[in-house]
């Protein structure tokens, strides 16, 4: 197990350095140098004897290979920037918003999750009923409607006829007061959740049909076992195993998706952050917050593999395999 | 007696997917959208859809105006045939660019192997680190927001699946005798991988082009809904949208027309692509 932790681990070192160079070189592809890159539309006011102290500081005249170590090694350090317009540290920001994108996204799976895994099951249980015809309509509503359509309607709908406003901007965080906080992201999470609950619906449902197929199966059946102890015994570890791998397919959609959601309902979230920060163009803060999330992705998928292996005996750590 | 005449030929793909359920409803779907396009892109709407109209601003559906008007007098009805028209420009445009660079790479990295497959798919994995709409926005940041750098952007963000997907089965094919002999008979590599390869890889790569529509179509009224995609005062589904939001209470038909045509976009390219699944792949038929 140690031998595989390690290999995986260190499968995982290219593509990070891969996001790095990735993002690096896109913001360096930005139109104008690296300088208005980096301060924006405050860059016009700089004389030149500013904007070359401010050069050597960056290392920008260096070539292009030592810029992107010496940036790289900052970010390391944690050094991603410095926003103007906020004030603050490009890293500060982010851990500041991050909690918020994080629990939602978070939120949304387990809203997901608890919609979706029931539903699936009892579809490929009752496979062709009206329950089935039933469950695959609202994987398909899911399918088709994307979040910030859910959101919209949402909002409409609470506004309009119960009078509530669930985006009234006075965002409580967890810690100050949980209930409040719970409340407040119910409804961006269940907007956020609603697609994702279609995927794992319709993961479950195949997934569980192919495992109703299986010999084992059969065999159990042949032997005179029940029904439901066949299903809770035998069938439903084995087709949950997908859905594992969906959740951590889906993490990077569900972090993404989050940047729409906050927009909707006015969460001071990353997503919000980072979608100002592009219409503002605030390229520090992209950079910076493309870095974390891409990082974190590549941090979850490395988690989800492991505990994939984990739950599947099929998966071996051996080297032979 | 079995005889020639009786033996009962199976009929072509594309008429199992027109007897299979969902393939048909979502070519109709996508038979009606590209007919709205179409005569959009020919200037054939009740309205010029940028045309204002002051005094009948947020009007309901009536015989004038089939959908109402929006908060600028613009008919709904016009504005949503426009939005058409971009949408599947953008969905056709980014597709096409997605499943040209994404197809090739997937061909050579499985064709070649070795370094050329590590250093392909390693790359490709670097951009799978991203939530596609993350990635949007950055190709965005760097290229501006407008209808044209949103299929750049949007061709980007699919062209690693493209790469995953034809590579696969690469790895199949490229083992198999015809291959081979035409490998040892000396034959291009270009040739092989166009001529014999690539046929036979074909059915994921369908389902995959069907299936990376619907997403385009929803990164594209993602990005206009957060004002980076497509810009007003040209007409999208996701900008429409994003407009009816503040007013919906008062218009409510600015917030379901350009709503329901996302979904029923979405929906007839998803249902496609569950047809052609159904109908290309017979291990995934009836799940």
């Amino acid at each position: 197990m140690f031998a595989y932790l390690v290999r995986r681990i260190l499968s995982f070192i290219p593509t990070l350095l891969g996001v790095s160079l990735l993002v690096f070189v896109a913001i360096r592809l930005v139109p104008g140098d690296a300088i208005t890159a980096t301060l924006g539309t405050e860059a016009g006011m700089l004389t030149d004897v500013q904007r070359q102290a401010l050069e050597r500081y960056y290392g920008l005249d260096k070539p292009g290979w030592q810029q992107y170590f010496v940036w790289l090694g900052e970010a390391l350090k944690g050094n991603l920037g410095f926003s103007i317009r906020h004030g603050k540290a490009v890293i500060s920001l982010i851990l500041e918003r991050f909690p918020l994108t994080l629990e939602l996204a978070l939120f949304a799976m387990v809203i997901a999750l608890v919609i979706g895994i029931p539903i699936g099951l009892l579809s490929a249980i009752k496979q062709n009923s009206i329950f089935d015809i039933l469950g695959r309509f609202i994987a398909l509503a899911g399918l088709a409607m994307p979040n910030f359509l859910v959101g919209t309607l949402i909002i409409f709908a609470l506004s309009v006829y119960f009078r509530i406003l669930p985006n009234a901007g006075d965002y409580t965080d967890f810690a100050t007061n949980p209930l409040k906080n719970l409340q407040q992201l119910f409804f961006p999470a269940f907007t956020l959740g609603f697609a994702f609950s279609a995927s794992v619906m319709r993961m479950t449902r195949s997934s569980m049909l192919e495992v109703l197929n299986e010999d084992y199966v059969r065999t159990a059946r042949s032997k005179g076992l029940a029904n439901r102890r066949i299903i809770n015994k035998h069938a439903l570890r084995n087709a949950l195993i997908p859905v594992i791998t969906l959740i951590g397919v889906e993490m990077g959609y569900l972090l993404g998706g989050a940047f729409i959601v906050e927009q909707i309902f006015a969460l001071p979230g990353l997503g919000r952050l980072t979608i100002n920060a592009v219409s503002q163009r605030e390229y520090a803060l992209v950079q910076g917050a493309s870095l974390f999330i891409a990082l974190n992705i590549v941090v979850v998928n490395l988690l989800v593999d492991l505990l994939y292996a984990t739950l599947d005996p099929r998966i071996s750590y051996d080297d032979s395999n | 007696m079995t005889t020639a005449t009786n033996v009962r030929k199976k009929p072509a793909a594309w008429q199992r997917l027109l007897r299979n359920p969902s393939g048909f409803i979502g070519l109709i779907i996508i038979a009606v959208f590209v007919v709205v396009a179409l005569l959009a892109a020919f200037g054939i709407s009740p309205y010029p859809p940028a045309e204002q109209h002051v005094r009948d601003r947020l009007t309901g559906p009536s015989s004038s105006y089939l959908l109402g008007t929006d908060l600028f007098g613009r008919d709904l009805a016009s504005r949503l045939m426009e939005g058409a028209r971009n949408s599947l420009y953008v969905a056709l445009l980014s597709v096409l660019l997605a499943s040209v660079l994404g197809i090739s790479l997937g061909l050579v990295a499985g064709y070649l192997g070795h370094w050329a497959d590590n250093l392909i798919m390693r790359i490709m994995d670097v951009f799978f680190a991203f939530p596609a709409l993350l990635l949007a926005l950055l190709v965005i940041t760097v290229l501006g927001a407008g209808l044209n750098n949103t299929v750049l952007a949007i061709g980007i963000v699919y062209t690693p699946i493209f790469a995953r997907v034809a590579r696969g089965p690469v790895l199949a094919v490229k083992e198999m005798e015809f291959v081979q002999a035409g490998r040892s008979l000396g034959a291009n590599p270009l040739r092989l991988i166009l001529k014999h390869i690539l046929p036979n890889i074909l059915a994921p790569l369908l389902v995959q082009i069907s299936l990376a529509l619907s997403w385009s179509l929803l990164t594209e009224a993602g990005l206009s809904f957060l004002g980076l995609g497509v810009q007003p005062p040209a007409a999208s589904w996701g900008v429409m949208l994003s407009e009816s939001r503040g007013i919906a209470e008062r218009a409510p038909w600015l917030m379901f027309f350009p709503g329901a045509a996302i979904a029923l976009g979405v929906l007839g390219f998803n249902l496609l692509g569950d047809g052609l699944r159904d109908v290309l792949d017979p291990k995934a038929r009836g799940r």
